[in-house]
C-alpha cells in the first residue's frame, strides 16, 4: 500500500459534538501512529483537500513508558507510539479513549486517576525525605519480582477505559488504582496503613464494584496481572471486614 | 508578610519532586507547576540505573573512586566540590528513595542488587528492573501526592512557565504561566522560583533519545532575561540508538558489550539483505579502527567512528544515516538471557527480530553537560556547605536550577547512570537551598501590581500575535530543519567552518520563526500555538549551543573538534621527552580551555561568552589521560 489512511474522530471542545475526518499520508517503513500525527502536523489536509487544525493528542516518550499517548486505534484503547501501523488494518480509526472526559480531539481527561490514587492513599508514609541512615527492611527476591509487575503502573487509563464497570455511570475507581493497594500493601513498611487503604476500597466505587469482566488484564500494555491483584485485594478485605466485626482477636494478616 | 513565604517548584520530574519534598519538610508551601501529570515526565526514560557507593560487592568500592571517576570522566570540567558532595550524599539518596518503597532489584538476601556500568570497574549501580527512572519518579510522585493531600503542596499541571517576574531590583518573585487549556495567561506571585524543567535534545530532533517535551523551553526563557547559562556545547550523543521516524531510542550499551558487532556495507548503496551481504563485503569498521577495543570502543569514539564511516564516507546502510549493530551470529539463548530489554524494545518499535536481522543504529543526542550556571559555597571538608542559600542558586537572586536543566555536575562529560543521582540530588539540595533563603528573607513589600500587569500582558500580546499572524512558515517544518541543522553542523564532530554557516542558518531560521502561520487559530488546547513558543526558544538555545561551540577550540569531553585534536604520543610514555613535550602542551591547554564557558544574552546578536576558572580543590588534574 503507497498510503497510510486514518480515520480520525474530531471533537473541538468537551462541550461540543464529534465528527470523523480523513487523512492520508505517504508510506513508509516503521512509521506508527504518534510519527503518523507528528507527520499530519506538518501539512493538516485532509483527504479532500481541506486545510484544518492538526489533531490534538497528548505524546512524550514515544517508548511506551510514559503513559500519555493511549487513544483508541481500531476499537482498541492502547498507547499509539507501539502501535506499529504495519500492523493495523486501514483505515485505521483513531478516538479518544473512552470513559474519560474529552478535551480536544483525541486527548482526554485523565485526572479522575489522581484522585483515585490519593483516594486509597498510594503510598508508603516516611517521616521526611532525608536520610535516616537506614534502608528499609529486606524483600526477598521473589517477592519484588511480583511487586516489580505492579510498580511499572504507568496510569495510562487502558485498562480503565477497557472496564465495563467504569464510567460516568459509576463511582468504580477501576483496576490500576487497586493494584497500587495491592502493591502498596505488599511493601514491609506500607503494610502498616494497609487496613486504611483497604477500608478506602471496602465502600462504595470499591472492590466489589469490579464485575470480572478481566477486560482490564487483556489490555493493559505493561502486562501488569491486575486481575490476580484484584482476586488477592478479595481475600484482604474479607479478613478486614472479618477483623473490623470481631476486633482483635482475629489473627492478623 | 502575614503569609508564609512561597516557594514556586517548575517541572515534576526527580529534581522538582526533590526539591518540593524538602521545602515542604521544613514546613513552607509549595506550588509546584507541571506541562503534564508527573508520570509523564522525561525521568521515567532513564532506564539503566542510578550510582552510589554501597561497597556491597567485595570489590572495595570506595566514595573516593566514584568521585575521580565522575571527575575523570568529565575531563576535570566540573567544580569538585558538588561532585564531591553529591558522590557521598549519594548512598543515603537511595536508602531513603527505599524508604519510600521504590522497587530496587534485590539480591538473593534481599538486600540491594548493584551492577556494572559504563566507565567504571566496580559495581556501584542500583537498579530497579530495567526502569530505574521509572520507578524512582514514581516514589517521589507518590509522596509529593501523600503532601498534596495533606494540603502542604498545590499542584497545578498542565500550566506552562513563561516568564519569570523580576523586581526593580532584578531579584526574582514569581512567574507568569500559562494554562495549556484555556491559553489564560496568570502571573503567580512568590518569595523564590525553582527551575527542574529538565533538558533540551529536541533542538537536536528527531536524532534525539530524549521526550518532545525536552525542548528546553523553560530555561531558554530563564536565559533570556538573564540567566547565565554554562557549558552549553556540551553535548552527549549516546552511539547506538535505533532511529526511528518519529524519535531515537536508546539501545543500552549492554548490546555492544556482549558480543554485538557494528558494520557496515562495504560498497556504498549496497541495497541487498544483511543476511546476504558476505563478511568479505561487510566493513566491521569499530574493529578496523580499534583493533585493541574492537566494539567495545568508549561511546564517544564509537559515535565519531560512525559519524565518519556515514558523513565522510558515505557508507551508511542505503546511503542513509544508519549502521548495522548486529547480534545474529550470537547464541540466540544467550543473546535472550542477557539483553533481553533491549531486543523486546527494539522488536517492539522497529518491527523486525534483532536475533535474526541486525538493527540499524546511529549516534543521537542524549544529555546536555551544560545548562543554567549554578553557583554553590565551600565548605571547610572540601565539599559544598549543606544548607547554604548558594548553593543551586543561579545568577538571578530568587532563581534557583536544578536536574538536567543546571550545568553543575557532570563537566565535559557524563558517566552512565549519573544522571539519576544528579538529578535526585541537585533538586534535594536546591530545596535544601531554598529553605535558607526563605528563612533569611526580610519581610518586603509586594511585587507592584504594574509589574504583573506588565509582564502578563506582554505574553498575552505574544499569543495574540502568534494567533492572529498570516506568515507561510509552519513551526513543525521549522522544528525538522533545525533538528537536521543542529545534527549536521553542531552535532558529533565539529569544525569552525561549519559552526559559523550554521550560526548563519540559525540566525534565518529564527528570521523565519518570526513569520509563522499557525494552522491552528482556537483558544483551547492549542498545541501549535504552545509549540511556536517553543520554536523560538530551542532557537535561541541552539544558537547558545553553536556559539559556545565554535568559541571552544580544543577536544574535551563531548565537544570534538578534529583540527584540535592532541593525541598522546603513540609508544611514549612519562619521561620520554616526547611524552614530556606533550604534557607541556596539555598543560597549557588545560591554561586556555580548563574554564567553564558562560553565556549570557546579547539581545539581537551571539551571546557572550566568558570563561571562570574551575574549582580543582579536591583533586587537580596532574597527569593527562592515558587509558593505554
Amino acid at each position: 500500500m503507497s498510503t497510510i489512511n486514518l480515520r480520525i474522530r474530531r471533537q473541538d471542545n468537551p462541550d461540543s459534538q464529534p465528527y470523523w475526518q480523513a487523512f492520508s499520508i505517504p508510506a513508509a517503513a516503521d512509521h506508527n501512529v504518534v510519527s503518523v500525527l507528528l507527520a499530519l502536523r506538518d501539512n493538516p489536509v485532509t483527504t479532500s483537500g481541506e486545510r484544518v487544525a492538526p489533531v490534538i493528542w497528548d505524546h512524550n516518550c514515544m517508548e511506551e513508558v510514559c503513559g500519555s499517548c493511549a487513544m483508541l486505534i481500531n476499537g482498541v484503547p492502547r498507547p499509539a507510539c507501539s502501535a506499529l501501523i504495519d500492523s493495523l488494518i486501514q483505515p485505521i480509526r483513531l478516538e479518544p479513549m473512552p470513559k474519560f472526559p474529552v478535551v480536544r480531539d483525541l486527548l482526554v481527561d485523565r485526572s479522575c486517576m489522581d484522585a483515585s490514587l490519593r483516594r486509597v492513599k498510594a503510598w508508603i508514609e516516611i517521616d521526611g525525605a532525608w536520610d535516616t541512615g537506614l534502608g528499609a527492611p529486606r524483600i526477598a527476591p521473589v517477592a519484588w519480582s511480583a511487586n516489580y509487575l505492579y510498580s511499572r503502573c504507568m496510569s495510562c487509563g487502558v485498562c480503565l477505559s477497557a472496564c465495563p464497570q467504569f464510567g460516568s455511570h459509576s463511582d468504580f475507581i477501576g483496576a490500576a488504582p487497586l493494584a497500587q493497594v495491592r502493591l502498596m500493601n505488599a511493601h514491609p513498611t506500607g503494610r502498616y496503613d494497609k487496613t486504611e487503604r483497604l477500608h478506602a476500597i471496602m465502600g462504595a466505587g470499591g472492590l466489589s464494584d469490579c464485575g470480572n469482566a478481566q477486560n482490564c488484564v487483556r489490555v493493559c500494555p505493561k502486562g501488569i496481572p491486575l486481575t490476580t491483584a484484584i482476586g488477592e485485594l478479595g481475600r484482604q478485605t474479607t479478613l478486614q471486614a472479618l477483623q473490623d466485626l470481631f476486633g482483635e482477636s482475629t489473627p492478623s494478616l | 508578610m502575614n503569609t508564609p513565604p512561597q516557594a514556586i517548584v517548575i517541572g515534576g520530574g526527580l529534581a522538582g519532586l526533590w526539591a518540593t519534598l524538602r521545602i515542604t519538610d521544613s514546613g513552607f508551601p509549595v506550588q509546584l507547576f507541571s506541562l503534564f501529570a508527573f508520570k509523564r515526565s522525561h525521568s521515567v526514560c532513564a532506564q539503566g540505573g542510578i550510582n552510589a557507593v554501597l561497597d556491597t560487592k567485595g570489590q572495595h568500592d570506595s566514595i573516593h573512586q566514584h568521585l575521580i571517576d565522575t571527575l575523570k570522566g568529565g575531563e576535570y570540567l566540573a567544580n569538585q566540590p558538588p561532585v564531591k558532595s553529591m558522590c557521598e550524599a549519594a548512598p543515603g539518596l537511595v536508602r531513603t528513595y527505599e524508604r519510600m518503597g521504590v522497587a530496587f532489584s534485590r539480591t538473593a538476601e534481599g538486600l540491594l542488587d548493584q551492577r556494572l556500568f559504563g566507565g567504571v570497574r566496580n559495581k556501584r549501580t542500583c537498579f530497579a528492573g530495567a526502569s530505574t527512572g521509572q520507578q524512582l519518579l514514581y516514589g517521589l510522585d507518590q509522596q509529593v501526592r501523600c503532601r498534596e493531600s495533606r494540603g502542604q503542596v498545590s499542584v497545578r499541571v498542565g500550566w506552562e512557565f513563561l516568564s519569570l517576574l523580576q523586581d526593580a531590583d532584578g531579584v526574582c518573585r514569581g512567574i507568569v504561566a500559562m494554562d495549556l487549556q484555556n491559553l489564560e495567561i496568570r502571573a503567580f506571585a512568590a518569595d523564590v522560583v525553582i527551575l527542574a524543567t529538565g533538558g533540551f535534545g529536541q533542538i537536536y530532533a528527531p536524532q534525539t533519545t530524549t521526550s518532545t517535551n525536552c525542548t528546553g523551553a523553560a530555561a531558554s526563557r530563564c536565559y533570556q532575561q538573564g540567566a547565565w547559562f554554562a557549558n552549553a556545547e556540551f553535548f552527549q550523543f549516546h552511539p547506538t540508538a535505533m532511529i526511528g521516524r518519529d524519535k531515537t531510542r536508546l539501545m543500552s550499551e549492554a548490546a555492544r558489550g556482549e558480543g554485538g558487532r557494528v558494520w557496515v556495507p562495504r560498497q556504498p548503496q549496497d541495497r541487498r539483505n544483511p543476511s546476504v551481504i558476505p563478511e568479505s563485503d561487510r566493513f566491521y569498521f569499530l574493529e578496523e579502527f580499534f583493533p585493541a577495543y574492537g566494539n567495545t570502543v568508549a561511546r564517544d569514539e564509537a559515535s565519531r567512528a560512525i559519524w565518519h564511516v556515514t558523513r565522510e564516507l558515505g557508507l551508511g546502510i542505503r546511503g542513509s544515516d544508519r549502521v548495522y549493530l548486529d547480534l545474529t551470529h550470537l547464541n540466540p539463548a544467550f543473546v535472550t538471557q542477557r539483553l533481553g530489554a533491549i531486543l523486546d524494545i527494539y522488536r517492539k518499535f522497529a518491527g523486525t527480530d534483532p536475533l535474526t536481522t541486525p538493527m540499524e543504529i546511529f549516534p543521537a543526542a542524549h544529555y546536555p553537560m551544560g545548562g543554567l550556571w549554578v553557583d554553590f559555597e565551600r565548605d571547610d571538608n572540601g565539599g559544598m556547605r549543606p544548607d547554604s542559600p548558594r548553593n543551586q542558586a543561579t545568577n538571578l537572586p530568587g532563581l534557583y536550577a536544578c536536574g538536567e536543566c543546571d550545568a553543575g555536575y557532570h563537566g565535559a562529560n557524563r558517566l552512565g547512570a549519573n544522571s539519576l543521582l544528579s538529578a535526585s540530588f541537585a533538586g534535594r539540595v536546591a530545596g535544601e537551598a531554598v529553605v535558607s533563603y526563605l528563612k533569611g528573607l526580610t519581610p518586603r513589600s509586594p511585587l507592584p501590581e504594574a509589574i504583573l500587569c506588565a509582564a502578563v500582558s506582554k505574553q498575552q500580546q505574544l499569543n495574540a500575535v502568534l494567533l492572529r499572524a498570516e506568515g507561510h512558515e509552519n513551526p513543525y517544518r521549522l522544528h525538522h530543519e533545525l533538528g537536521a541543522l543542529m545534527t549536521a553542523k553542531v552535532g558529533v564532530v565539529r569544525a569552525n567552518a561549519e559552526l559559523i554557516v550554521a550560526l548563519d542558518d540559525l540566525r534565518e531560521l529564527e528570521q523565519r520563526a518570526a513569520r509563522i502561520g499557525l494552522d491552528d487559530r482556537a483558544v483551547w488546547v492549542n498545541h501549535s500555538l504552545v509549540f511556536a513558543r517553543q520554536l523560538q526558544d530551542m532557537i535561541h538555545l541552539a544558537r547558545m549551543v553553536a556559539a559556545s561551540a565554535l568559541a571552544r577550540d580544543e577536544c574535551r569531553g563531548a565537544h570534538y573538534k578534529p583540527a584540535f585534536t592532541m593525541p598522546l604520543p603513540a609508544g611514549r610514555f612519562a619521561g620520554d621527552p616526547e611524552f614530556e613535550d606533550y604534557r607541556t602542551r596539555w598543560q597549557a591547554n588545560n591554561e586556555r580551555w580548563l574554564k567553564t564557558s558562560i553565556a549570557s544574552i546579547n539581545p539581537d546578536a551571539d551571546p557572550i561568552l566568558r570563561y571562570d576558572a574551575v574549582d580543582l580543590s579536591v583533586h587537580p588534574p596532574i597527569e593527562p589521560r592515558d587509558y593505554r
